[in-house]
């Protein structure tokens, strides 16, 4: 498909065709984001690619600004961050979009996640597209990790104790990686100093991982609802005006749900101990991670053994590194799998189910409803997907995309 | 059999939507019972603001009460400015006002405060403060009302939630094995807290003329507080409205182009 986007452009502007003829950046933006041959039946789903995007740059923005007037210090950290809020001027704004940001670059980016799992974007080609995108989630869960310390309230700190603890599950060498991983024997000053520097680097390499998630798609196209790749130019419209238009609709929506939160409730997604300061002496009655973890967290403390629970918890992330080839069924789009159609919810019920565990202490029946929840996670792709793709008969696939959408318009 | 597959299926997805619905039901069931009673503040809602006039009374209760025991150390006294008062009220307010400072030649001295200093804290340093007070420094105020769930309306319950030993039921006696110079306040968690009841009626004189009542004092110093928690609120807010108009306008053209642009695949 990448090859077929035609003769190349000639620019009128003399300046643009001299430096288009020695680095063809131009071109390429032509090619990629204008004549790009895009399936002409996206639905709203497909949008979250580019809110994603968005709130990358977003991210990288506003945390630069936040940078320049934070100081990573034990002793100054938590009264660095109120000085933004307080004395800076449009701190307050800066730092609540940053803060507020991050809840909503996670949840744009879970309903990517899903979106693709439901209509089989993974599927071949897209295998490897698919994996940077695990890698990406990945680098933003780390990411957000180092990120929540850096206030160092209460839960910064005790969560750091808690996640970083988590490798001393691992036999024999696991006490010494983390008191490499904290640069001392405790969580300390130069803690919080490696998490802000990582904090300041992962982004840009989520930069490049999601450049190289975007040259993978770019290669075969999207996937589309109908999970069939396009047959001809009647299948297709060029990415700009009519994709570059719906996206930046959809992003609009988007910020207006997040500008929402971030004016009008900016602490409601965190946790009210954070505006503790961390004390190392005072252990919170109820340590939880950011919400965006709590099904992780879930996973983690389902399983009654330490180094059990750290590899389920990584397990769980895992699979998903395996799922193109977990999955056997050829059809790609659920909306022609008449069984897989139904369980794809069930597993997004299952994963609300489990971070409602997770923000739960880990008592009474929220244990075995936790234990319950891992259970089907795993067997939704290690049993399920393999064997489903052999028992299920999928319905016939339509002969091309313009001829579904075609008739959906007539009927 | 596709069938059979598909019900169980929706059988398993309505068994745990049900469970996650009864789970929240319990939970909320079983704290509402310390839940502190839900007021309602003049900051609520996307359109509220702080009362000046009660977050100035509130700067009195602080100053006359909590700040015998409790630092404000994340703000100045120019700070108080921003409650209506004018520069030269302010340094009214703060008159009497001792700081510590290095003199000259470097020895330590009090001078009377500015508008520039940060609030005086009781106790000169954390150790101080533990041991004033039974072997737990009594926290600092900047950040309280944020620094817990349902603040304003927790705080509040704190501060008029005391309940006298004599008035205690031989169960909750038992239950929290309080003795008679225990101090049990409902909303606290695990009931006993160190610190006495802080307000009473007519523990300070209102100018306004205000009736200083427990309940008044008590939402007054919360308004304080509020205002001292998220000093920016109000712009937040007035910024909030006019970014979200402008996105509604914004995405409503959006919508339109994209219309207009698609009007020949549809």
């Amino acid at each position: 498909m990448a090859s077929s986007h035609g003769t190349p452009p000639v620019f009128n502007n003399k300046v643009i065709s001299w430096i288009d003829h020695r680095l063809p950046i131009f071109s390429y933006m032509e090619k990629e984001y204008h004549h790009f041959p895009t399936p002409r039946n996206f639905n709203y789903f497909w949008n979250f690619g580019a809110i994603a995007t968005v709130m990358l740059v977003l991210m990288i923005a506003t945390g630069i600004v936040l940078a320049t007037n934070y100081t990573p210090h034990t002793t100054m950290a938590f009264d660095s961050v109120e000085r933004i809020m307080r004395d800076v001027p449009s701190g307050w704004l800066i730092r609540y979009l940053h803060m507020t940001g991050a809840s909503f670059f996670f949840i744009a980016v879970y309903i990517h996640i899903f979106r693709g799992m439901y209509y089989g974007s993974y599927k071949s080609p897209r295998e490897l597209l698919w994996i940077l995108g695990v890698v990406i989630l990945l680098l933003m869960m780390a990411t957000a990790f180092m990120g929540y310390v850096l206030p160092w309230g209460q839960m910064s700190f005790w969560g750091a104790t808690v996640i970083t603890s988590l490798f001393t599950a691992i036999p024999v060498v696991g006490d010494s990686i983390t008191t490499w991983l904290w640069g001392g024997f405790a969580i300390d000053n130069p803690t919080l100093n490696r998490f802000y520097a990582l904090h300041y680097l992962l982004p840009f390499v989520i930069v490049g991982v999601v450049a190289l998630h975007v040259v993978a798609l770019h290669v075969h196209g999207s996937n589309n609802p109908l999970g069939i790749e396009p047959k001809g130019p009647q299948d297709t419209v060029p990415f700009h005006p009519y994709y570059t238009m719906k996206d930046g609709f959809g992003v609009t929506v988007f910020l207006i749900v997040y500008a929402g939160f971030a004016f009008f409730a900016p602490n409601y997604l965190g946790d009210a101990a954070n505006y503790i300061p961390a004390n190392p002496l005072v252990t919170p009655t109820h340590i939880v991670p950011e919400w965006y973890f709590l099904p992780f967290y879930a996973i983690l403390r389902a399983i009654p053994d330490k180094l059990g629970g750290v590899i389920a918890m990584f397990g769980s992330i895992a699979v998903l590194f395996i799922l193109p080839w977990l999955d056997t069924s050829r059809v790609r789009s659920a909306t022609f799998r008449p069984i897989y159609k139904w369980f794809m919810p069930v597993l997004v019920i299952d994963v609300i189910m489990l971070g409602a565990c997770g923000a739960h202490p880990p008592e009474g029946f929220w244990v075995p409803l936790a234990q319950v929840g891992t259970l089907y996670y795993f067997f939704h792709f290690l049993i399920l997907l393999p064997v489903l793709g052999k028992i299920e008969r999928p319905l016939p696939l339509p002969p091309s995309i313009a001829d579904a959408v075609l008739k959906k318009k007539a009927g | 059999m596709r069938r059979t597959i598909v019900s169980a299926a929706i059988a398993v997805a309505a068994l745990t939507a049900g469970a996650v619905a009864i789970a929240a039901e319990t939970v909320t069931a079983s704290e509402t019972e310390q839940d502190p009673p839900h007021l309602h503040w003049h900051f609520d809602g996307p359109f509220g603001t702080y009362d000046r006039a009660a977050a100035q009374r509130g700067y009195q209760v602080y100053a006359e009460v909590c700040s015998a025991c409790h630092s404000l150390q994340l703000l100045a006294y120019r700070n108080l400015m921003e409650l209506d008062l004018t520069e030269n009220q302010v340094k009214g307010l703060i008159k009497d006002i001792q700081v510590p400072d290095l003199s000259d030649d470097g020895q330590p001295i009090e001078r009377p405060a500015r508008l520039s200093d940060s609030f005086r804290k009781p106790f000169p340093n954390p150790a101080a403060a533990a041991a004033a007070n039974n072997g737990k420094a009594p926290p600092d105020l900047s950040v309280m009302i944020k620094a817990r769930e349902d603040g304003p309306n927790y705080v509040h319950g704190l501060l008029t939630g005391y309940v006298p030993f004599d008035k205690l039921t031989p169960e909750q006696i038992k239950e929290f094995s309080v003795v008679k110079d225990d101090n049990f306040n409902k909303y606290f968690p695990g009931h006993k807290i160190g610190m006495p009841p802080p307000l009473a009626d007519d523990k300070v004189q209102y100018a306004d003329g205000t009736k200083p009542t427990l309940d008044q004092e008590a939402s007054d110093v919360v308004q304080f507080l509020a205002w001292a928690s998220e000093p920016h609120m109000e712009d937040r807010k007035r910024t909030g409205v006019r970014v979200i108009l402008f996105l509604l306008a914004m995405a409503g053209l959006m919508y339109a182009v994209k219309r207009q642009v698609w009007s020949d695949k549809h």
